[in-house]
């Protein structure tokens, strides 16, 4: 049984369709990662397993439970979390606040033996921790973003295009960690643009078409295909856009 | 009009000011958090301030003559009421229209106003009702300055409760949690929080306030009127926009202002002037600094 079970899940905004049956599995453990272009459905599929949107049909377990439509706060208690699109830190509030933020579901002990552990994965973060996570740069927000989900001590960790607009030497650093992550045992559910680097990471792969899985397999299966070649490999390959 | 009168009508403003900002505080907090200016605010004020009535009346039947322990009572019990009363209208007026565009919850929250207004005045008879002399009446005197112990009185237990609200709010899991939900409620839920609890708490706090306020008034002034809710309203949310509205210290800093500016008005203009007066503060802050004095935030888009 996988961890993550996705059967036929479908998204909505009023009357725009913007995930059309998608299926798919995380097994304990796996990286997996989801390409497609822009407006496929991506973030769309995410929200809807994190529980911030209701999947409007469909099914979802998780470790084997029926969470198909639960809310977020109730997903992240039971290790589900998500590292969102753009970030999205508490900018008025300390990088501190936010750690402990991410460490909500825990208790405060737990939470501050967590929280040396990341700033262990992100040491740039350690001497700044009263600063407003608002002053810093995209890359050091994007670490504290990734550092916020891990305090939770999420058993899946999905991540929605976490090298989105970073330098080429933070985006390394990015696919290091999450390389890591997946190194530790938490399952990790990765959507990039940068199809490569994704590739390099996951061991399997689902591309999404217009709200539909159209291909899926390994990630050397994939990174052989002819279409994901053609598609998203010509422009994704070496620059991280 | 003269000069000598300057430092008691500063007294004076500093008192009702700080009652102000008191009821301020539930506007500025929920609006804070959910950007809503919740005018229910102002009648959940009167709510609160006849429920006192009723509570000193049914501790004096129960023979309780304590007055302070009385008053105690009459804060805790009014505010835990009218707290309740706030998750009521949460529940049925801005809950629903979570999704709706922002007008509708601003809208059905003026509704809730005049229906929990009209309620107070029909159960009441739109009679004015009597607080009891809590403390001694005998002012305390200091040069120019008299001040009755229940001016200072009030003017302590506001200060002391948004001073509480303050701490609450930045130190506690549940106000970071707040403050957490006012930044991005979807990046909050992601944490586990559960953000409509939350929401629903900052209305309940809101109102409990409110209530105290309402309370604190009847024993200064006391006299309750069923329409003690427009004025009162009014003022506060002036103070809420004044300190700038969705910042706690802000309640206290535009409450003591409206306090002490209105009270100044009364020295060069008749009472009847006093709603004029603070329409006339609350358009000139939002003419020309609609951040308010401590706000950074932009004011209401609706
Ligand atoms: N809030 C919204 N309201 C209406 N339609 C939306 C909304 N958000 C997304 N959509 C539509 O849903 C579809 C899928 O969008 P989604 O954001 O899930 O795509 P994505 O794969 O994450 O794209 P990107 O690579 O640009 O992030 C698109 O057609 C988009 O226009
Ligand atoms: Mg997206």
């Amino acid at each position: 049984m996988s961890l993550l079970e996705v059967r036929d899940l479908t998204v909505r905004y009023g009357a725009v369709q913007a995930v059309n049956g998608v299926s798919l599995e995380v097994e304990a453990g796996e990286c997996v990662t989801v390409l497609g272009a822009n407006g496929a459905g991506k973030t769309s599929t995410l929200k809807a397993l994190a529980g911030l949107m209701r999947p409007a049909a469909g099914e979802v377990l998780f470790d084997g439970r029926a969470v198909t439509g639960h809310p977020a706060h109730r997903l992240a208690r039971m290790g589900v979390t998500l590292v969102p699109e753009g970030r999205q830190v508490f900018g008025p509030l300390t990088i501190r606040e936010n750690l402990e933020l991410g460490g909500f579901v825990q208790t405060a002990d737990h939470t501050r033996r967590t929280l040396e552990q990341v700033l262990g994965v992100f040491p740039q973060l350690a001497p700044r921790l009263d600063s407003l996570a608002g002053n810093l740069s995209g890359g050091e927000q994007q670490m504290l973003a990734v550092g916020r989900a891990l305090m939770s001590q999420p058993r899946l960790l999905m991540l929605d295009e976490p090298s989105l607009g970073l330098a080429p030497l933070v985006t390394g650093r990015i696919f290091e960690v999450v390389s890591e992550i997946a190194a530790s045992g938490i399952a990790v559910l990765l959507v990039e643009q940068n199809v490569h680097r994704a590739l390099q990471i996951a061991q399997r792969g689902y591309v999404l078409e217009l709200g539909r899985v159209v291909l899926q397999g390994s990630s050397t299966a994939l990174l052989a295909d002819d279409h994901v070649r053609l598609a998203y490999l010509g422009h994704g390959m070496g620059e991280g856009e | 009009m003269s000069l000598a009168e300057l430092p008691q009508q500063i007294v004076n403003g500093l008192v009702v000011g700080s009652l102000y900002g008191l009821i301020a505080l539930g506007y500025t907090m929920v609006y804070g958090i959910v950007r809503l200016i919740n005018f229910a605010q102002g009648a959940l004020y009167e709510v609160g301030a006849y429920l006192g009535v009723v509570i000193f009346s049914v501790l004096a039947d129960a023979g309780l003559r304590n007055p302070v322990l009385g008053l105690v009572v009459a804060i805790v019990v009014a505010s835990a009421l009218t707290g309740a009363l706030a998750l009521v209208v949460e529940r049925v007026a801005y809950r629903p229209l979570r999704h709706a565009p922002p007008l509708a919850p601003l809208v059905t929250s003026l509704a809730t106003f005049f229906l929990l207004m009209s309620i107070v005045q029909v159960v009441t008879g739109a009679q004015p009702l009597n607080y009891p002399q809590v403390l001694a009446v005998t002012p305390w005197t200091l040069g120019p300055i008299t001040l009755a112990p229940t001016a200072a009185l009030i003017a302590v237990v506001a200060i002391v409760l948004m001073v509480a609200m303050h701490l609450f709010v930045q130190r506690t899991r549940t106000g970071k949690a707040m403050r957490a939900i006012a930044v991005n409620r979807d990046a909050a839920a992601l944490m586990g929080i559960n953000t409509t609890r939350v929401v629903a708490l900052t209305f309940a706090l809101g109102g409990a306030m409110a209530a105290a306020g309402g309370v604190l008034f009847g024993v200064n002034y006391g006299t309750v009127t069923y329409n003690m809710g427009e004025f009162g309203g009014l003022v506060a949310f002036t103070a809420a926009v004044l300190g700038g509205i969705g910042n706690v210290p802000g309640a206290l800093v535009g409450g003591l202002t409206v306090g002490v500016l209105s009270s100044f008005a009364t020295m060069v203009l008749p009472n009847q002037w006093q709603e004029a007066v603070v329409f006339g503060i609350l358009i000139v802050v939002l003419a020309f600094r609609p951040q308010g004095i401590l706000g950074e935030r932009v004011a209401e888009r609706a």
